[in-house]
C-alpha cells in the first residue's frame, strides 16, 4: 500500500528536473530530452489518479499524451537538423542571429 | 511497512530519480538519452505495479523503444560533441539548481501533510487493452482520429524539413 | 503454489530455456553453413566431428580465444554496452514464449512457460524494440565511418519494418481477442472441414503472414535485407570493430533473434504445439513439444533457404519496400480482418 503523494511526488520530482535542465542546459538535444522527462512526469501523474480514482480515462490520456509527444519530438528533431545544417552548431547561446 | 509493493515502488523510483539526475549532470547528449531511457523504462515498471499494464508496454514499445531512438538517431547524425560551457549558464546553475531544489522540497512538504487522498493498491486500476480499446473507440473517438490527423501531420512536416536542399544547378 | 515454489520453479525454466536456445543458437549457425553449402553445391563443415556436429564447439573454443581488441578511440562504456545489450534483448523474449500446455512433474503442475502475462505478445514487441539500440550504439561507439554508416542504416531499417511487422500481427490479434500468447495459440485448435487444421495461416491470415516473413528478415538483418552488415559494402557494418568474445555476442544475438522470431511465427501463424496427439501418455505429454519444434525448425529452414537463393537489396530499394509496400499492405490487411471478423 503506497500512498498515492509518494507517486506525486515522485512524478514531480521528474518534472522539476526536466525543467531544471531545460533551463540549464546548452546542448538544443539535451534541452529536448528535458521535455520529454517533464511530459514523462506528467504521465506519471495521470496514471497515479487513474488508480486511485479507479477512472480509467487517465490511462487513456496518457495515450494521447504520448502521442503528442512522439509528433513533437518528430518535427522537433527535423527543425534541430536543419537548423544544425545552417548554423553548423548545436549551442543555443549562438543562433541568436535573425540572419545567418 | 515495508511490503513487496513498497519496496519496489522505492527501487523503481530511486532509479528513475537517478536517471533524472544523471541527464543533468552529463556533459555528453548521448550520456543524457541513455539515462533518459533508463528513466523511461522505470517509469514502465512503476505503471505496472500501478495496474496500467497495456500503458507498461506501450510506454516501452513507444516511448523507450521509437521516441528515444530517433534521438539517439540524430544525436548520431549530427556528431553531437560534448557540451561547452558558456558565461549564461553560469548564473542559471548558480540560482536557478538550489531555488529549484527549495521549491521542490516545499510542494513535497505540502502534499505529504494536507494531502488525505489515501494510498494506492498494487495493482490497483487493472488497465485491461479491451476496456481501453472501448473507452478509447467511444468516450474518446474525436480526440483519436484528431491525433491520427497530428501524427499525419507531423510525418509530412519531418520529411519536408528534414530533406536536403535541392541544389540549382546554375 | 507458495511464492519460494514459485521463484524455484522460474528458476529452473529459465535455466533449462537458456541452455536449450543457446545450443539451438549454436547449432542453427552449423545448420546454416551445412545448408547453404548445399544450396551453393559443396559441403558445408564436415572435418570436425561426424557431419561436422563439433564445429560449432570448435568455434566457440577459437572466439573464446582470440585476442580481445580494444581500439584506441572508441567510446568505451557503449563499445563494451553495446553487444551485451544486443544479446540480453535476443534472449529476454524466451521468458514469455510458451511451447505447450500444462506439464505435471513430481506433483507439481506448471505451465511451458516462464512466465505467462496477459499481453505477451506486447513484451515481444517491446523486447525486439529495445534492440535497436544495441546495433545503434555500436556503430556509433566504434568510432569508424564504416560502423557509424552500417550502424545507421541498421537501425533506420529495423524501426522502419518494426511498424510492418506489428501491424501485421494485429489481425492475429482481432481473431484471437486476446495479447496473451497462450490465448492465441488456443484460438487455433480443432480443425476446419474436417482435416485442416485452424491455424491462422489458413483462416485468413496468409497476407499476414508473408508480410510477419519479410518484416522478420529485415529486422533480423537477414539476406535479402543484410545491407548494413554485407561484407562487399560495408566492410562487416556496425560489428567491424569487434572482434572474440564481443563479435561472438553479436552473431549469438543475430541467431537467437531468428529463433526468437520463428517461435512467434509458429504460435500466432502455424497453430502452436497443435498436431496430431496419440500414443501412451507419456507421448502424448511430448509431443506438443516435438510438433512446436518442428514448426520452428521448418521455419529456420525457410530463412536459410531464402538466404542461399536470394541476391540482397540496395539500400533506398529495402526502405521504399519497407515503407511504399509493406505498410499499405499491412495496413489494408488489417482493415479486411477488422471488416471480416465483424461480420
Amino acid at each position: 500500500m503506497v500512498p498515492l503523494s509518494y507517486y506525486l511526488i515522485l512524478g514531480g520530482i521528474l518534472f522539476a528536473c526536466g525543467v531544471t535542465g531545460f533551463l540549464i542546459k546548452r546542448n538544443i538535444i539535451t534541452i529536448f530530452m528535458s521535455i520529454e522527462l517533464m511530459l514523462n512526469g506528467v504521465n506519471l501523474s495521470f496514471v497515479a489518479f487513474a488508480a486511485q480514482w479507479h477512472a480509467l480515462q487517465g490511462q487513456v490520456f496518457v495515450f494521447f499524451v504520448m502521442v503528442v509527444a512522439a509528433a513533437e519530438a518528430t518535427v522537433g528533431l527535423a527543425i534541430i537538423i536543419s537548423v544544425f545544417r545552417t548554423r553548423e552548431t548545436l549551442n543555443v547561446d549562438q543562433v541568436n542571429l535573425l540572419k545567418l | 511497512m515495508l511490503s513487496v509493493h513498497f519496496a519496489l515502488f522505492l527501487i523503481f523510483a530511486l532509479v528513475c530519480v537517478a536517471g533524472a539526475v544523471n541527464l543533468l549532470v552529463q556533459r555528453h547528449p548521448i550520456n543524457s538519452a541513455l539515462s533518459l531511457v533508463v528513466v523511461m523504462g522505470s517509469l514502465a515498471v512503476e505503471y505496472l505495479l500501478l495496474g496500467a499494464e497495456f500503458v507498461a508496454a506501450v510506454q516501452v514499445i513507444v516511448y523507450a523503444g521509437a521516441i528515444m531512438v530517433l534521438f539517439v538517431f540524430v544525436i548520431m547524425l549530427l556528431n553531437a560533441g560534448e557540451e561547452e560551457r558558456t558565461q549564461g549558464s553560469r548564473v542559471a546553475l548558480l540560482l536557478g539548481i538550489p531555488g529549484m531544489l527549495v521549491g521542490s522540497i516545499l510542494i513535497a512538504w505540502v502534499v505529504l501533510n494536507h494531502s488525505g487522498t489515501g494510498s494506492v493498491e498494487a495493482g490497483a486500476l487493472p488497465g485491461p487493452p479491451k476496456t481501453l480499446g472501448w473507452l478509447l473507440f467511444h468516450d474518446f473517438l474525436l480526440p483519436f482520429e484528431v491525433t491520427s490527423i497530428l501524427v499525419l501531420i507531423a510525418i509530412m512536416g519531418a520529411v519536408v524539413l528534414a530533406a536536403r536542399p535541392e541544389k540549382r544547378e546554375g | 503454489m507458495g511464492i519460494g515454489l514459485f521463484i524455484f520453479i522460474s528458476l529452473i525454466k529459465i535455466v533449462i530455456g537458456l541452455a536449450v536456445l543457446l545450443t539451438g543458437v549454436a547449432y542453427s549457425v552449423w545448420l546454416e553453413r551445412k545448408v547453404v553449402g548445399h544450396i551453393q553445391n559443396r559441403w558445408g563443415p564436415t572435418r570436425v566431428g561426424p557431419f561436422g556436429l563439433l564445429q560449432p564447439l570448435a568455434d566457440g573454443a577459437k572466439l573464446l580465444f582470440k585476442e580481445d581488441l580494444l581500439p584506441p578511440n572508441v567510446y568505451k562504456p557503449l563499445y563494451i554496452a553495446a553487444p551485451m545489450i544486443a544479446i540480453i534483448c535476443a534472449v529476454a523474449s524466451i521468458s514469455v514464449i510458451p511451447i505447450g500446455n500444462s506439464v505435471t512433474v513430481f506433483g507439481v503442475t506448471t505451465p511451458l512457460q516462464i512466465t505467462d502475462v496477459n499481453i505477451s505478445l506486447l513484451i515481444i514487441l517491446g523486447i525486439t524494440s529495445l534492440g535497436v539500440y544495441g546495433v545503434a550504439l555500436s556503430g556509433w561507439s566504434s568510432n569508424s565511418k564504416y560502423s557509424l554508416l552500417g550502424g545507421l542504416r541498421a537501425s533506420a531499417q529495423m524501426v522502419s519494418y518494426e511498424i510492418a511487422l506489428g501491424l501485421s500481427l494485429v489481425g492475429v490479434l482481432i481473431m484471437a481477442g486476446s495479447f496473451s500468447l497462450r490465448d492465441i495459440v488456443d484460438a487455433q485448435a480443432g480443425h476446419c472441414w474436417g482435416f485442416i487444421p485452424r491455424w491462422n495461416i489458413f483462416t485468413g491470415q496468409f497476407v499476414a503472414f508473408f508480410i510477419y516473413l519479410t518484416a522478420a528478415y529485415a529486422e533480423t538483418n537477414r539476406i535479402p535485407f543484410d545491407l548494413p552488415e554485407a561484407e562487399t559494402e560495408l566492410v562487416a557494418g556496425y560489428h567491424t570493430e569487434y572482434s572474440a568474445m564481443k563479435f561472438a555476442m553479436f552473431f549469438m544475438a543475430e541467431y537467437a533473434n531468428m529463433i526468437t522470431v520463428s517461435c512467434v511465427a509458429t504460435l500466432l501463424f502455424l497453430g502452436g504445439w497443435h498436431g496430431p496427439v496419440f500414443g501412451p501418455p507419456i507421448l502424448q505429454a511430448f509431443l506438443p513439444v516435438f510438433w512446436f519444434v518442428a514448426k520452428v525448425f521448418v521455419f529456420m529452414l525457410i530463412y536459410i533457404w531464402v538466404r542461399g537463393t536470394l541476391p540482397r537489396f540496395r539500400y533506398d530499394q529495402l526502405m521504399a519496400f519497407g515503407w511504399k509496400v509493406l505498410l499499405p499492405l499491412a495496413i489494408v490487411n488489417l482493415i479486411a480482418t477488422a471488416l471480416a471478423v465483424a461480420w
